[in-house]
């Protein structure tokens, strides 16, 4: 283009702006470096409205800039990062409540008034152009065209700013356009935010949150992740209940895949066999490290390694079990089958409901089972059955021989002969109990809760904080207490002990609260890690 | 009665001339023969209210004696040794009351039952130690008839024993009072037992929790009255939940449940009142010591139509606005007590003296912003009263001629009022004829013109308490000995009362059995000797501070019913004295010994005295002069401050 030929003054200034909003910027950047990564964004939406400024309008627009700095500037700096990862969970609440200020009237007024100047100013600028036609109607294509551009390029940049600001007042939009500073700096950059602003802007990865908000949205994954584990936990501990645990599933037939072993199959002891000697396994493991015997070609590291497990890249259909006992709702020819979900599964299920209970407890000599593991944790509580009934039925909880009493006519509470046992015990065993249940029925409800545990979380940020945390995380953290054996988030300093009230204890809710503010460090960390590139 | 006694009096002659007959004609001739089996029966029925008079008739004549031991239904032993032989004598016993017997082995417990077999409907042994559940067992299963049994402040029994309780089937009154050792299964184990059961008393039981109270609920389908008061598990106030829940769930299980005590345990808010309204028949609620909310207390105005009975003594947060709710809709209420509610005015007493003019029994103590006009209000409107306790009010000698409109007063407390005097009490005496217990606890206005009215106006005066009425004297107790029913005496700190006074008391008061001349200095042994010689039914001494001596103790220790001794700081006692006394007094259950004297004498003194059932309280309390009353009163609110 050729400014010269422009008979207008006007474009000289235009050139003079473009060049004096980059030193601006530059100016800027330099000052402040974590800002780079917001830099590109920046510079985009300012070109087009730079276009017409001169040093007249500068002012406020440098001052609205470093406003926006200044607001972005606690979670950005460095510096400030490195006390963040230092500081515990009140450090964290002091961050959201610094994002609290990012959402104050006053930006939004800043706001509003930079888009009037700016409308004020493409007003001008039609003006100038209408004018100009009726002075001389036989200019050039080229810069009419020029002209239309620059206009619709302004009325863009003044549409997405309206829009962000609006989107600015949603709640649920809050957490993640205010969680980072791109987050803000793309909010006047307008250009990127529809993105950000779009309905479903809650979890999913988002170009405009770059590696910030995808990363957060790995740590939700985490989180839903913690719970599928903790309900695998679960049935482990309760292995009796396995086999309800997928009840709630309601897969829809088809969706699955169905396999059937055969009874031999499920009944073998050993499932991985040496192929040379025949020796049967129970693990992998223990086969390869025998194989070593074979030969040297064994001992190989590659050998020895586990075998990969490319299958989990490749998107496989999901597998489901059937039993192969006939007339078994387990069995999928029954009416209303419902699949077993892993092959231990199938194992235990058949075990208990389709073979004779050939383990009989040593210490009692009564009770009888057919999975191995049932003796042992059977085993664990024999004898500690201290609530007998007048029937001989035992039980392990107070309360619950009381509602047998209560059903049965006749049935009476047994007193222990010997009396010597303090009165005490019983009952604090018995709550304790009560306590396990208590948790464990809420386990139940799990999924649900760890998927309300973002929604709280949102919330949380949309107040922000200013109440307790502890209030907000308090149910989720009934769950967390129980999360046995799960070590991806750091453990609270207490040791999930027998103590079964401490999970009543409030301290207990720290346990999320740190792994949130975990949370807010890793992105953090990684935010500033970002910034330099 | 007077008329029993009459009649006594006129048979002695006839045995003796029936006697004499015998001597000179050696004609067998008795006119009692004519009277027929019954007529004696009704007679003997009479002769209730001194157990002694019962004796006397039995010692007339061999007939008299087959006669009575006929006629017995009621038994109290004062020595259990003697039972196997008081048992054959006594074949018709009914009742058995233990409660002066302190030591019941099973053995007892098995000789009873043996005895007595299916006649036996009631035992009390609430006073009693060493017995297990074997005992209870025998009891409960040859005992079939079984309907009332009192196991109050058996401490040792554990859940075992509770369950061979339960073998009584037809068990419809049980009390476990401060049965401190019995869980949920013991009760669990009753519950299932006794079906039938009526009343629970399973105060201060606490190891007993929602679960045990729940069952009753579910098989004790006729429980009326249920006392769960001072029961920590039913508390819960961290977890409010299971009280709700636990108690809603007696509450709807047990529709005709008729009394409800929840003293000490639960907090009465909105939820708790809300489960009362399934108990339609509720006629008495009980909430002592609860934590009580203005709409608690308007729920159960609301709900509990039949109500006739309230308790909310010392419960927090009993406002004017909660009560003035509560009596909008509560018309019939008979008893009332409001003890310590000290946020209540007189707006609260307006309100509940306007509608509740049936009102029978009123407690009030220590409802400290009342002020004076508002007890004339209680004499105007109340006139049904029969018991009112004003200990610690603001009320004068006007409120107290204003109350002595309510003629049917029976027991009036006035303990620590500073402000009313004799010429108040003149009208009560005046008025109130049916008075039997009458406290003037440290009221320092009264003196013996205002006993000399009350003695004189109310003579079936049972209990008088006027400790520290310093200017008593034993005019007084002179007046009081014609009081022939007076059987607790209370003149602590009456330092003018002398043993003259006693003795007169001790000679017109047969019925005396409880006695208090704590800090009397000028009583002596003079006083010991009728008391020892007249009042045999004497329970209960305190004589520290006075002037007996070993001689004095050695004498009362001649009467076998005493059971409860306090004598510290007497001057002139020493430890043989003190040895000889209570080896000779075989009832005593409970002795407070100053604990000087535990050095002083051979443990197995005491050994032998507890093996026997006697509980030695040791008190290591200085000496300490007396305080005037105001100074008193002002001293223990400061303390409270």
């Amino acid at each position: 283009m050729d400014h010269k030929e422009m008979p207008c003054p006007t474009a000289d200034t235009w050139g003079k702006s473009f060049s004096s909003g980059n030193e601006l910027l530059k100016n800027i950047s330099s000052d402040d470096t974590p800002l780079t990564s917001s830099q590109r964004p920046q510079q985009k939406w300012e070109d087009p409205s730079m276009l017409d400024y001169n040093t007249r309008i500068e002012p406020p627009f440098q001052d609205f800039k470093q406003r926006s700095e200044t607001q972005s500037s606690l979670p950005c700096n460095p510096n400030n990062h490195n006390k963040v990862t230092d500081e515990d969970v009140q450090m964290n609440g002091t961050i959201q409540t610094g994002k609290i200020q990012d959402w104050d009237p006053r930006a939004m007024l800043n706001n509003l008034n930079f888009l009037e100047q700016k409308i004020h100013q493409l007003q001008d600028l039609v003006h100038l152009i209408v004018g100009r036609r009726s002075l001389a109607l036989g200019r050039p294509d080229e810069l009419v065209a020029q002209q239309k551009q620059l206009i619709t390029t302004d009325l863009t940049s003044i549409i997405v700013q309206l829009i962000s600001t609006a989107g600015s007042l949603l709640p649920s939009v809050k957490p993640h356009s205010g969680t980072t500073p791109t987050g803000q700096l793309g909010q006047l950059g307008g250009l990127f935010l529809p993105s950000t602003v779009g309905p479903n802007g809650s979890v999913q990865p988002q170009n405009n949150g770059g590696s910030k908000v995808s990363d957060q949205s790995n740590q939700m994954d985490i989180t839903v992740n913690c719970g599928n584990e903790q309900n695998y936990n679960m049935e482990e501990h309760e292995s009796k209940d396995d086999e309800d645990a997928d009840e709630g599933e309601n897969l829809p037939p088809g969706s699955y895949e169905i396999l059937q072993l055969e009874k031999e199959e499920i009944l073998a002891p050993h499932t991985h066999f040496c192929t040379i000697c025949g020796k049967g396994f129970k693990r992998d493991a223990n086969l390869r490290m025998h194989m070593r015997g074979h030969g040297d070609e064994y001992k190989t590291p590659a050998a020895l390694a586990k075998p990969n497990k490319e299958a989990t890249s490749e998107p496989m259909l999901i597998k489901r079990y059937s039993c192969p006992y006939a007339g078994c709702k387990r069995n999928k020819e029954h009416k209303k089958f419902q699949p077993l979900k892993t092959i231990l599964c199938v194992k235990n299920h058949y075990k208990r409901t389709h073979c004779d209970k050939s383990y009989t407890c040593s210490r009692c000599n009564a009770k009888k089972f057919s999975v191995i593991a049932d003796l042992k944790t059977h085993e664990k509580h024999c004898g500690k059955d201290k609530w007998l009934c007048s029937c001989g039925t035992t039980f392990s909880r107070k309360d619950k021989l009381f509602g047998h009493i209560a059903l049965f006519q006749g049935h009476t509470p047994a007193i222990p002969l010997e009396e010597t046992k303090g009165p005490t015990v019983p009952p604090d065993r018995g709550e304790g109990n009560e306590a396990i249940n208590k948790v464990r029925s809420i386990n139940f409800n799990f999924g649900s809760n760890a998927s309300n545990g973002n929604e709280v979380q949102n919330t949380a940020d949309v107040k922000g904080n200013i109440e307790d945390p502890t209030g907000y995380f308090s149910p989720l953290n009934f769950d967390t207490w129980n999360f046995g054996g799960f070590h991806e988030f750091p453990r609270p300093p207490y040791e999930d002990s027998e103590s079964s009230l401490s999970f009543l204890i409030p301290g207990s809710c720290n346990y999320t609260v740190p792994g949130s503010c975990n949370y807010t460090q890793k992105t953090g960390a990684e935010s500033s890690s970002n910034n330099p590139e | 009665m007077k008329k029993a006694k009459q009649f006594q009096f006129q048979v002695q002659p006839l045995i003796n001339n029936n006697n004499n007959n015998n001597n000179n004609n050696g004609l067998s001739f008795s006119y009692f023969d004519l009277l027929s089996e019954e007529i004696v029966f009704t007679i003997l029925d009479l002769l209730t209210p001194n157990p002694l008079d019962k004796k006397s008739f039995s010692l007339g004549c061999k007939n008299f004696y087959f006669l009575e031991s006929k006629h017995r239904r009621i038994l109290k032993p004062l020595r259990s040794e003697y039972l196997p032989k008081v048992l054959t004598r006594y074949p018709h016993v009914t009742h058995m009351d233990l409660t002066l017997c302190p030591r019941v082995t099973d053995a007892t417990l098995t000789n009873i039952a043996g005895a007595c077999n299916s006649n036996l409907v009631s035992v009390d042994l609430s006073m009693s130690k060493f017995f297990t559940g074997v005992g209870l067992l025998n009891l409960a299963v040859k005992c079939e008839n079984l309907v009332e049994l009192d196991l109050t402040n058996a401490t040792e029994l554990k859940d075992g024993a509770a369950a061979m309780v339960a073998e009584a089937r037809n068990l419809e009154r049980l009390w476990m009072r401060r049965c401190r050792m019995v869980t949920d299964l013991g009760v669990g184990c009753i519950a299932v037992g006794c079906r039938k059961l009526k009343l629970l008393s399973l105060k201060w039981c606490v190891g007993v929790g929602d679960l045990g109270v729940g069952l009753i609920a579910v098989k004790c389908k006729d429980i009326r009255s249920l006392d769960l008061s001072y029961l920590p598990k039913l508390d819960m106030s961290s977890c409010e939940k299971i009280t709700h829940i636990g108690l809603s769930s007696v509450f709807s299980c047990t529709i005709c449940l008729e009394q409800v005590t929840l003293a000490n345990g639960c907090s009465v808010n909105l939820d708790l009142a809300d489960s009362l309204n399934k108990l339609s028949k509720l006629q008495s609620i009980k909430l002592d010591g609860c934590p009580v909310t203005c709409a608690g207390l308007g729920a159960i105005g609301d709900w509990c139509v039949s109500l006739k009975e309230l308790s909310l003594s010392k419960c927090l947060g009993v406002t004017d606005e909660g009560l003035t709710y509560l009596f909008m809709k509560q018309k019939d209420l008979r008893i009332l007590d409001i003890t310590c509610c000290d946020k209540i005015t007189d707006v609260s007493i307006s309100h509940i003296t306007s509608s509740c003019t049936d009102l029978s029994s009123l407690k009030m103590e220590s409802c400290a912003l009342v002020p004076r006009e508002a007890f004339i209000l209680i004499g105007q409107r109340c006139h049904s009263l029969e018991e009112l306790d004003l200990t610690d009010n603001e009320i004068d000698d006007e409120g107290l001629k204003s109350i002595s409109k309510c003629s049917k007063l029976s027991s009036f407390k006035l303990g620590l009022c500073l402000n009313i005097t004799d010429e108040g009490l003149a009208h009560i005496g005046m008025s109130c004829v049916g008075l039997k217990e009458l406290d003037l606890y440290r009221c320092t206005g009264i003196t013996d013109s205002g006993i000399l009215a009350i003695a004189g106006g109310c003579p079936g005066l049972e209990m008088i308490n006027i400790a520290y009425c310093k200017e008593i004297t034993d005019d007084s107790l002179l007046l009081f000995s014609k009081c022939a029913q007076l059987n607790t005496i209370e003149c602590r700190g009456c330092p003018h009362i002398t043993s003259l006074g006693l003795a007169a008391i001790a000679a017109g008061c047969k019925q005396l059995t409880k006695l208090d001349i704590k800090k009397c200095y000028k009583v002596d042994d003079a006083g010991m000797i009728p008391l020892a010689y007249f009042s045999q039914n004497l329970k209960q001494i305190n004589l520290s501070y006075s002037s007996v001596t070993d001689v004095g103790l050695l004498s009362l220790a001649s009467i076998s019913c005493l059971q409860t001794l306090t004598i510290l700081h007497l001057k002139g006692l020493t430890p043989s004295g003190l040895a000889a006394a209570l080896l000779a007094c075989g009832g005593l259950t409970k002795v407070k010994l100053h604990a000087s004297f535990k050095s002083l004498l051979p443990q197995a003194i005491f050994e032998h005295l507890e093996a026997r059932g006697c509980l030695f309280q040791w008190r290591e309390k200085v000496f300490k002069a007396e305080l005037d009353p105001k100074c008193w009163k002002r001293q223990l609110e400061d303390m409270m401050q």
